[in-house]
């Protein structure tokens, strides 16, 4: 299973949609996507892990490093995520004060705060 | 001896091979399926962190991870061998986001967020995470 990512763009906000696995292996790949976003003035990234399979610490990092990104730009980046077993990686790590987690991409593409 | 044992050149794309054989000797050995994607995980992570340790040291041996199934309870042990004094067993990162230097103890916070009993030791031979696992029957009550 490879990582595929996809993106669209909806109002101000581009949807990255992930599916697959994101390891030490593919997380590169969704860096390299953040980055080129980033670099290209999409500011306001939501990324919709509903069809990941498999996220580690490695993929953690790639996203706080999109944080970090979107932050210098006053952007945002939020995610879409109902899968417990995702969701429980960003708690343990205490993550989940650093992203806001969305049930749905409608959802986190209304979201201002 | 392992029940399974696994050596695998330090490369980033072998750790999903390492998960899924690690999986799949877990289920074998009787571990809950509720706790299997945590030993996918966990096992994922401490290779993911000996790849990195035997990459940036420019370490060619491969990394080893044994299987162990003994009475009551499945062990993995992930084996690295790059040399180091300080034991890499500190307290996970709050609050800061520097990924680059969190990187590491943000995997090992993931494995003793999972893993229950784990025990990390290194030294000048390399290190060694070892994560433990009650098998079944998950009523008896072990003290």
């Amino acid at each position: 299973m490879d990582l595929s990512l996809s993106t669209r763009t909806v109002g101000d906000r581009t949807v990255v949609e992930v599916g697959g696995e994101i390891d030490v292996y593919t997380a590169p790949k969704l860096r390299e996507q953040l980055v080129e976003l980033v670099n290209d003035g999409n500011f306001h990234l939501v990324v919709d892990m509903e069809g990941v399979d498999f996220l580690d610490s490695t993929g953690l990092g790639v996203l706080v490093g999109g944080l970090k990104r979107v932050r210098a730009h006053e952007g945002s980046l939020r995610l879409v995520c109902n899968q417990e077993r995702i969701l429980k990686i960003f708690r343990i790590t205490g993550l989940t004060k650093v992203f806001p987690i969305h049930t749905s991409v409608d959802e986190a593409v209304a979201a201002t705060d | 001896m392992a029940t399974v044992e696994l050596r695998f050149s330090a490369l980033p794309e072998h750790v999903r091979t390492a998960r899924l054989v690690a999986a799949a000797v877990a289920r074998r050995s009787g571990v809950d399926e509720a706790v299997l994607d945590e030993v996918r995980l966990a096992v994922g992570e401490a290779c993911t962190r000996a790849v990195g340790l035997h990459q940036s040291g420019g370490i060619t041996a491969p990394v080893k991870v044994s299987l162990i199934e003994e009475e009551k309870q499945f062990s993995i042990e992930v084996g690295d061998e790059a040399p180091r004094i300080a034991p890499g067993d500190r307290a996970p990162g709050s609050g800061d986001i520097d990924v680059d230097a969190e990187e590491d103890e943000m995997g090992l916070a993931v494995i003793s967020g999972l893993v229950d009993d784990m025990e990390v030791t290194a030294g000048e031979h390399g290190g060694l995470i070892r994560m433990t696992w009650p098998t079944t029957p998950p009523a008896t009550a072990l003290g």
